[in-house]
């Protein structure tokens, strides 16, 4: 029976299966962070239980971590028992971590590709719902609750219900200034925040085989934004070129036949989606978020939009409140809305790729006055690389702040949060009431409108700085 | 796990659409490693900013069902939002539509999530609204939920169904197939990634 990518993957990994019960699927990476895992750890201790594949297992600290005086202990109390108890933990149960000041430390998404730990047609899970970035690889990636790390811990394995599969098929030529942000962004406006709820997407089409493995995960990242399980994208030269000589990358003639074993990791030509959707690359613009949700965005050439013009009456009553708490009135260009914060970072878009996008829009020119620029690096590796390429000057000539690396102000657990009132154009995911920080308004956007936006102090398109 | 057979209580109705995890609880109360106590950071912002919502009046004060709109949820994986829920002394929560993440750790945590249709969730809303102290029962084993003469039935999967009546814990019924997930492993090919010894 001919099978999508997720179904083969899926496959491939049940343990056990019977009528009536869910099926057991075995998970070949657990990535752990310090939030998400102590209650965990408890539970494991409480009844007796031990880790069945530390090997398996890898932790990171992330989401607790300042982005400035990284080597000294963490001044927040609650934050650094938080990150002492991963400590205890990992050197309790043997497990790999990365912490603050290790070479491969960073936001989990980013270092498990970086160290060639992600890989295709593997299974991998975390305690964070922006693990669907892996499927960028062709794995089946999803985030998963603390008890289920708890389960994975003591089993290496989760019950599970095979999700139904869509197709997102993105075909075409992206215009320039238009990326893998841009094209996720209308992929949830389209399909809204429950669009993909109880799917796995799968990327496909001209556009998205064009994109480099930065962009790929950029997108399937934000899956989740639109409710899926998961998201991923058939594996291919581009992907295998990524990985090749990362330090868990295969070598020699394992090397071989793990390329021959991914490279039938390709959706059937007969196979059948549960649902299909299709966007048009070259009708694609910069696209931002006005809203309190990810599917509340528009192209940057629009105007906040009028509750009133929504039929659904959730959707309205949505937008009203939305646009209350935004600070917004209907009928503003979407270009007029001034910005206080620009943050350019995350597990979406704080990768080098990113960084270069930035950089070259702001290499010889300054910041907008009034504006602050937040640049936050992936993880150490990317902070490295970035340095040697001398993006971190540009930012600092621009006038921008060269932080440590972290999930930082995406969700402000750390002290890089917006104050009551103050208006974001951010890199992250989520634009969420008070997400990166309490009474913050956030925008969504890509690197290249964080850039640009950081330039004029208002939301732009990188196209509108040519001639300004 | 608490066992969860049928309960009654009273609702409040939340008559917002994606309710994210972020509002449920933010972020700076996840960096507490109990697994209890999350009370203080239910919906704190909503409680603290504005003075109408549903929580803080008193008729809603001692709700154990809370009727949301579609979309509750979604976003972080975060467990907390279910403890929090708990914690602030919620049973079960009636929407149209559940994240998927949020619902499978309410099955988890012992919270009960109903999905059903928005035409029987607005007329659950115009009930409780007419009369906040109306008691509603939702009850797993017959899989309906009831309030005056108002019966509507409810769909739920038979296995979790069954875990959340017997309150069963995930990880010792798989520790029943301990042989199974051993075969599965002998099979794995040797040049599948591992994180040890670091490289």
């Amino acid at each position: 029976m001919p099978k999508t990518l997720a179904e083969k993957v899926y496959d491939a990994h049940v343990v056990r299966s019977a009528a009536g019960e869910p099926d057991l699927l075995y998970i070949d990476l657990h990535l752990v962070h310090e939030v998400t895992s102590p209650q965990a750890f408890d539970g494991l201790r409480a009844a007796g239980r031990t880790v069945r594949r530390p090997d398996l297992t890898m932790a990171t600290e992330d989401h607790n971590v300042p982005t400035l005086d990284i080597l000294s202990p963490i001044a927040d109390p609650i934050s650094r028992a938080q990150v002492d108890a991963l400590r205890r933990n990992t050197a309790e149960f043997g497990i790999r971590l990365a912490p603050m000041g290790d070479r491969d430390q960073g936001i989990v998404h980013v270092i498990g590709p970086q160290l060639g730990l992600t890989q295709p047609g593997m299974t991998i899970v975390c305690g964070d719902s922006h693990t669907s970035t892996h499927g960028a690889f062709g794995a089946l990636a999803f985030g998963i609750g603390t008890s289920e790390v708890e389960h994975v811990l003591a089993t290496q394995t989760l019950p599970q219900y095979k999700p139904k599969q869509m197709a997102v098929n993105v075909d075409g030529e992206l215009p320039p200034g238009v990326s893998a942000k841009d094209v996720i962004l209308a992929v949830i406006a389209q399909i809204g925040t429950g669009g993909g709820q109880g799917y796995v997407i799968e990327y496909r089409g001209s556009a998205i085989e064009k994109l480099s493995m930065e962009a790929r995960m950029t997108i399937c990242n934000m899956s989740i934004e639109a409710g899926a399980k998961a998201g991923l994208i058939a594996p291919d030269q581009t992907t295998f070129d990524f990985l090749q000589g990362r330090p868990h990358a295969p070598q020699g003639a394992d090397w071989d036949a793990a390329v021959a074993e991914w490279s039938t990791l390709r959706t059937d030509e007969d196979a059948v989606f549960d649902a299909e959707v299709h966007i048009d690359a070259t009708s694609l613009t910069p696209f931002v978020t006005w809203g309190t949700n990810p599917g509340q965005g528009l192209p940057i050439d629009a105007s906040v939009p009028d509750p009133a013009d929504f039929a659904d009456e959730g959707d309205r009553r949505a937008a009203e409140q939305a646009l209350e708490y935004m600070g917004l009135t209907a009928g503003t260009r979407l270009r007029d809305i001034k910005v206080d914060t620009v943050f350019l970072g995350s597990c979406t878009n704080g990768r080098i790729e990113d960084l270069r996008v930035a950089a070259e829009l702001l290499r010889g020119k300054r910041i907008d006055a009034d504006t602050r620029m937040l640049v936050v690096p992936g993880s150490v590796a990317v902070k490295a690389q970035a340095e040697t390429e001398g993006l971190d000057r540009v930012f600092l000539d621009a006038g921008a702040e060269w932080r440590g690396a972290g999930c930082s102000m995406c969700l402000g657990m750390n002290p890089d949060q917006l104050k009551p009132g103050e208006r974001s154009a951010s890199t992250s995911n989520r634009n969420f009431q008070g997400r990166q920080g309490k009474g913050g308004r956030t925008h969504l956007v890509s690197p290249a409108v964080a850039a640009a936006t950081a330039l004029t102090g208002r939301l732009t398109a990188p196209a509108d700085l040519i001639g300004a | 796990m608490d066992a969860f057979t049928t309960h009654t209580g009273t609702a409040a109705p939340l008559r917002r659409t994606n309710v994210d995890t972020d509002q449920i609880i933010p972020a700076e109360y996840l960096k507490r490693i109990t697994r209890t106590g999350f009370e203080d950071g239910l919906f704190v912002a909503w409680r603290t900013n504005e003075p109408d919502f549903v929580l803080n009046r008193p008729e809603y004060a001692n709700a154990s069902i809370l009727v949301a709109g579609p979309d509750f949820g979604t976003g972080s994986s975060r467990e907390h939002a279910n403890w929090a829920l708990l914690d602030g002394g919620f049973r079960v929560v009636i929407s149209p539509r559940f994240a998927d993440i949020f619902r499978n750790n309410s099955t988890k945590a012992g919270l009960l999530t109903v999905v059903l249709p928005e035409a029987d969730v607005e007329a659950l809303w115009a009930a409780i609204e007419a009369d906040p102290a109306l008691p509603v029962t939702v009850d797993l084993q017959a899989e309906q939920v009831t309030y005056g003469d108002v019966t509507v039935p409810f769909q739920i999967d038979p296995y979790t169904r069954w875990r959340l009546l017997e309150g069963l814990d995930d990880v010792g019924l798989t520790e029943r197939h301990l042989d199974d997930i051993q075969a599965f492993e002998d099979a794995r090919p040797a040049w599948k990634p591992k994180a040890l010894p670091a490289v």
